[in-house]
């Protein structure tokens, strides 16, 4: 099985890398560009077994290191 | 009197914080590897330096916060001892869960070095009750992550409980919310800020207000 964590700044949290980006797009002719939002992926492969135990585990790797949630949010895929 | 230094891979001020400590209050400074288990004992201080720890890898102070002395940093901060983040050593407080909040990218996006003027918002914790009635104080700031971030309702707790102890006096170099400089937990033993007292422990290196800070401590 595969495990795939996005993690973002939550919308609340300003978001300068994505600002600058965003600045730099309309720069380029790219008027439209909006709400542009920096994040990561971590990608990892886990034994076979029960997707949704595999999930929850993921997501309690999330709480503890993943991502920080005092600042970030986390989507989880496994499949 | 006895304090630690923590050395995380990556942590490049610990020198800084052995020799400041030691210069300013004769205390004997131990270094701890961040592998190991325990911390030494009878210590009065631990002292998280700055620096890059792991890298910044995933986010700053996130892998240090999980490495094996930090259990026994908890613990010790959780009984009482008092622990001194400085820089990355508050971004690895912030991780860890001893200190509410976190450090965001620099709202301008620069690395950001210089001295700057500090206001201190609550004179009476152990590291600052050596200022007496001054309520400035002048250190070197060197970070890119130092945007201090905490919701509104965690800020105005932090704020109404006195663990604002540290805030930048005229511009906010880096965003932080309510231009916070420096916040101790709600014992008033875990003090993670990111101005530099051990860049700022004698007159010659055009502060002495660390060593007062440190002296505060340890005194």
């Amino acid at each position: 099985m595969r495990a795939k964590v996005q993690v973002f700044l939550k919308p609340g949290v300003l978001d300068v890398q994505g600002k600058a980006i965003e600045g730099a797009l309309h720069g380029l002719g790219f008027p439209g560009v909006d709400h542009v939002r920096v994040g990561k992926t971590i990608e990892f492969d886990l034994p076979a077994g029960d997707t949704a135990a595999a999930e929850a585990d993921v997501r309690a790797m999330c709480e503890k290191l993943l991502a920080n949630t005092v600042i970030e949010s986390y989507r989880v895929e496994v499949a | 009197m006895k304090a630690a230094v923590v050395v995380f891979p990556g942590s490049n001020c610990d020198r800084d914080c052995a020799v400041g400590v030691e210069r300013s209050t004769g205390a004997a400074v131990e270094m701890v590897w961040h592998g190991d288990a325990a911390l030494p004992s009878g210590l009065d201080l631990v002292v998280l330096p700055g620096g890059f720890s792991y890298g910044d890898y995933l986010r700053c102070g996130a892998m240090a916060a999980q490495s094996p002395v930090m259990k026994a940093v908890v613990q010790a901060a959780n009984d009482g001892m008092p622990v001194l983040g400085i820089c990355n050593g508050f971004q690895i407080l912030c991780e860890a869960g001893l200190l509410p909040g976190a450090l965001l990218r620099n709202e301008k996006l620069k690395y950001i070095c210089k001295p700057v003027d500090l206001e201190i918002v609550n004179g009476n914790t152990r590291f600052t009750a050596g200022f007496g009635e001054r309520r400035t104080a002048r250190m070197t700031i060197g970070n890119g992550e130092g945007n201090f971030f905490a919701d509104e309702e965690t800020l105005d707790r932090i704020e109404g409980e006195g663990q604002v102890v540290f805030r930048y006096a005229g511009e906010n170099p880096n965003g932080s919310a309510r231009s916070i400089a420096g916040i101790v937990n709600a014992g008033g033993n875990v003090l993670g800020m990111m101005p530099h007292p051990d860049r700022a422990f004698e007159a010659e290196l055009g502060s002495a207000d660390g060593g007062i800070l440190f002296k505060s401590v340890l005194g």
